[in-house]
């Protein structure tokens, strides 16, 4: 292809990508270096409220932003190097823990909570999705023709949930006396309670990522095993491979650079795992790394929002994913570069 | 143009309800509205909206949106609706207008307890108290014999009997969802022993025996309560007392007249409000006050402003009062307190009175820190004192960040 041609299909991507990725994390990493600041002043304040029968005035000191001249807030914006970064990985708490070698007193800081958690999460998750997507495929794959359409349709139906809504209809299956709750505490015979406590909150995290996930994967792989060599599955029933050794030595190397594909992907999604907090309000048990961004950006009733920290949090989170991916990343390298 | 139908056509639009039937005159200019979404704010708006040219959007996320919309040159609202909570970054930010020559043009049958004032100015008209106060089945009580709690203390003891008579499945309920719902819960109780949350520098003194109290009393209900209260936000209380699932919360006055809904509650007459309980003797009910109201925003000319201020009188008339009674616990003249308003009175009217929330810069930075902060506490995952040393390392770090306290 002429370099031109090629250019010409190339630019809008590349110009889109720089606008939309590229431009936003710059400027989200310049910014985790500043610190943006109203300028405040101490004002004595009387203020009235209802009261009955008659008002409550109260006058009290408070701390004001000064606006200016153009009405809006004055505000001062510095240089602050690493700060950002030292508030939220707070190493000298850490360095405390450590010395105790206390697992409690480093679980009580929340970045590395919610880096457990979020590490937690992703590699469980990984092989599960993994598993169960071949497994569907596998099944779909030898489902009867007729079966397979309405199967097919069946098992995508996750993956096409919105999944703030996926989530709240796990949460709402489970809370307080929801249908799926009063089932096992019937089958059971005992009182439980899903939301109570830290453990069984990511049991359904767990699960409920699996259960979203999955299609994607069977998609992945059920394309895959269209490709597989027919001949070389029937030279190895012919040598005498069971089942299982067909799959194991045939499928699942076919279908390998698939899988890296799968987990480099499911890395990427999962380390950003925001929806499940959000969905079963579980921030008095397990926090995420997305979340803790989240959280910092949120204003609060006063309009407080600390955008440093949110930008040094958000950074943390994409160096935490390259980390991840790192692995399989150059595995994908050294299979490329073993093909030429 | 094209942001106004986004603003009509993705709002409750209530224009045209009525047609102009109860409003004394016909409005003109074009008035928007954004506010909360829950009964009062219903029938006020459809008040207003009966004079014409009115649109108001009723969104629970109002608070988040507020600031940015009311910045906005020209503001993308007229009218907002916000409480003593959420004026504050309204006021820091300059982008709502003193009523006061709007208030003597029009506002002669305004009671002087709906006038708001800050520094002297009218910024607000309040239309309703809110506040958290007790709400009990009546007849629980009665047959156990129990008398309405008034301290923290009486309640646990009430708690133990319900709970041994076994007449519903948990005797308390309360709104501890982490986050704002848990610390709003930790600010009544650490108010109600008295605490301070930061002094005239900003420096925190949440660290204090009020601290350690709040938390240990907070710790004590939570035995009574359903083992998921760290999900359970009003609307879960309020569902639980409306199915008969508890008999007695510390819930807020707005949620009270949804007992005596037909239909939607199974305790319809059986449930009684009062005061908020004390924590400590002779402090003050372990509650804080809130107000609901209106500000007109700055960034509109003053035509407009004048119109939303006609608007906002007629709108909260005797006549909307008369035909919401039970909506809330309304300011305006011509209001009757039905049964469910007397908890809300006798808090307000308590001695000592509880605090009107604080709402400052520094409140917001210490409502977050103590919403992320108490919950370890609860589920055992750090002791009193670690819990409140690490409330206020996590408001100084955000406070130091936000320039309240000098590094």
């Amino acid at each position: 292809m002429k370099f031109k041609t090629f250019a010409a299909f190339v630019g809008p991507s590349l110009f889109m990508m720089l606008v939309f990725i590229a431009l936003p994390l710059v400027s989200v990493f310049t910014q985790s270096f500043y610190n943006t600041q109203p300028v405040f002043e101490q004002v004595e304040i009387e203020s009235c409220t209802p009261g009955f029968p008659d008002p409550v005035c109260v006058t009290r000191t408070e701390t004001k932003p000064i606006l200016g001249e153009d009405g809006k807030i004055l505000t001062q914006t510095r240089f602050t190097g690493l700060e950002s970064y030292r508030n939220v990985l707070e190493l000298g708490r850490v360095k405390d823990a450590l010395a105790n070698g206390s697992w409690r007193q480093l679980m009580a800081i929340d970045f590395w909570k919610a880096l457990r958690f979020t590490l937690t999460f992703t590699l469980l998750t990984l092989p599960l999705v993994v598993v169960v997507g071949l497994a569907i495929a596998l099944a779909v794959n030898n489902a009867a023709k007729s079966l397979r359409g309405p199967v097919i349709f069946i098992s995508l139906l996750p993956f096409i949930i919105t999944p703030v809504i996926g989530a709240l209809s796990i949460r709402w299956l489970f809370i307080g006396d929801g249908i799926l709750t009063s089932f096992l505490e019937w089958w059971l015979a005992q009182d439980i309670a899903m939301f109570a406590q830290g453990w069984t909150i990511e049991l359904m995290m767990l699960f409920y990522r699996v259960w979203h996930v999955a299609p994607f994967a069977f998609v992945i792989f059920y394309a895959g095993l269209q490709t597989v060599n027919q001949d070389t599955l029937e030279s190895a029933i012919i040598d005498g491979a069971n089942r299982w050794e067909r799959l194991r030595y045939v499928i699942v190397p076919h279908l390998m650079p698939l899988i890296v594909f799968v987990a480099l992907i499911h890395l990427m999604d999962c380390y950003r795992v925001f929806e499940e907090i959000v969905g079963f309000s579980s921030q008095s048990h397990v926090i995420s790394l997305q979340w803790l961004t989240y959280d910092f950006l949120t204003p609060d009733d006063a309009g407080n929002r600390s955008i440093g920290r949110a930008s040094a949090s958000a950074m943390l989170t994409m160096i935490g994913i390259v980390v991840l991916l790192i692995p399989l990343l150059t595995r994908t390298w050294r299979d490329h570069k073993g093909s030429h | 143009m094209y942001l106004r139908n986004l603003v009509v056509s993705g709002a409750i639009s209530l224009m045209g309800t009525g047609a102009f039937a109860a409003c004394s005159y016909e409005n003109e200019t074009p008035v928007s509205m954004l506010s909360a979404g829950f009964e009062a704010w219903k029938a006020v708006s459809d008040a207003m909206a009966e004079c014409g040219n009115f649109t108001a959007e009723l969104d629970q996320e109002f608070r988040t949106k507020q600031p940015a919309a009311f910045a906005a040159q020209p503001s993308l609202y007229t009218i907002g609706g916000v409480s003593n909570g959420t004026i504050t970054p309204l006021m820091n930010e300059g982008t709502i207008r003193p009523l006061d020559d709007l208030v003597a043009k029009y506002g002669q049958d305004l009671s002087p307890n709906q006038l708001i004032r800050i520094d002297g100015k009218i910024m607000a008209i309040g239309m309703m108290v809110n506040t958290q106060h007790l709400i009990y089945r009546d007849d629980i009580l009665t047959d156990l014999g129990i008398a309405v709690p008034t301290t923290w203390d009486e309640v646990l003891d009430a708690a133990e009997k319900i709970k041994a008579a076994g007449v519903v499945d948990y005797p308390l309920g309360a709104t501890m969802k982490s986050g704002w719902n848990l610390a709003q819960d930790f600010n009544n109780m650490f108010l109600g022993y008295g605490g301070q949350f930061y002094d005239e520098n900003n420096m925190p003194t949440v660290n204090t025996d009020a601290g350690v109290n709040a938390l240990e009393t907070l710790k004590a209900i939570t035995a009574y309560l359903d083992p998921e209260y760290l999900v359970s936000d009003s609307t879960y209380v309020q569902q639980q007392l409306q199915q008969g699932k508890i008999a007695m919360a510390n819930l807020w006055a707005s949620r009270a007249g949804s007992v005596d809904v037909e239909g939607e509650s199974q305790v319809v007459g059986k449930v009684n409000t009062a005061a908020a309980p004390l924590a400590m003797e002779g402090g003050a009910p372990a509650t804080t006050i809130w107000w609901d109201g209106v500000v007109i925003a700055a960034n509109v000319s003053d035509e407009q402003a004048d119109a939303a201020f006609r608007l906002i009188v007629e709108g909260l008339d005797t006549e909307m009062v008369k035909a919401n009674n039970g909506a809330a616990v309304w300011l305006i003249p011509g209001y009757d307190p039905d049964r469910l308003a007397q908890g809300a009175i006798a808090t307000l009217t308590a001695q000592p009175a509880p605090q009107a929330y604080p709402s400052t810069s520094a409140m917001g930075l210490m409502h977050t820190a103590i919403g992320n902060g108490v919950s370890d506490y609860l589920t055992g995952a750090k002791d009193a004192a670690t819990t409140l040393a690490d409330i206020e390392a996590a408001y100084l770090t955000s406070a130091k960040e936000a320039g309240l306290i000098a590094e």
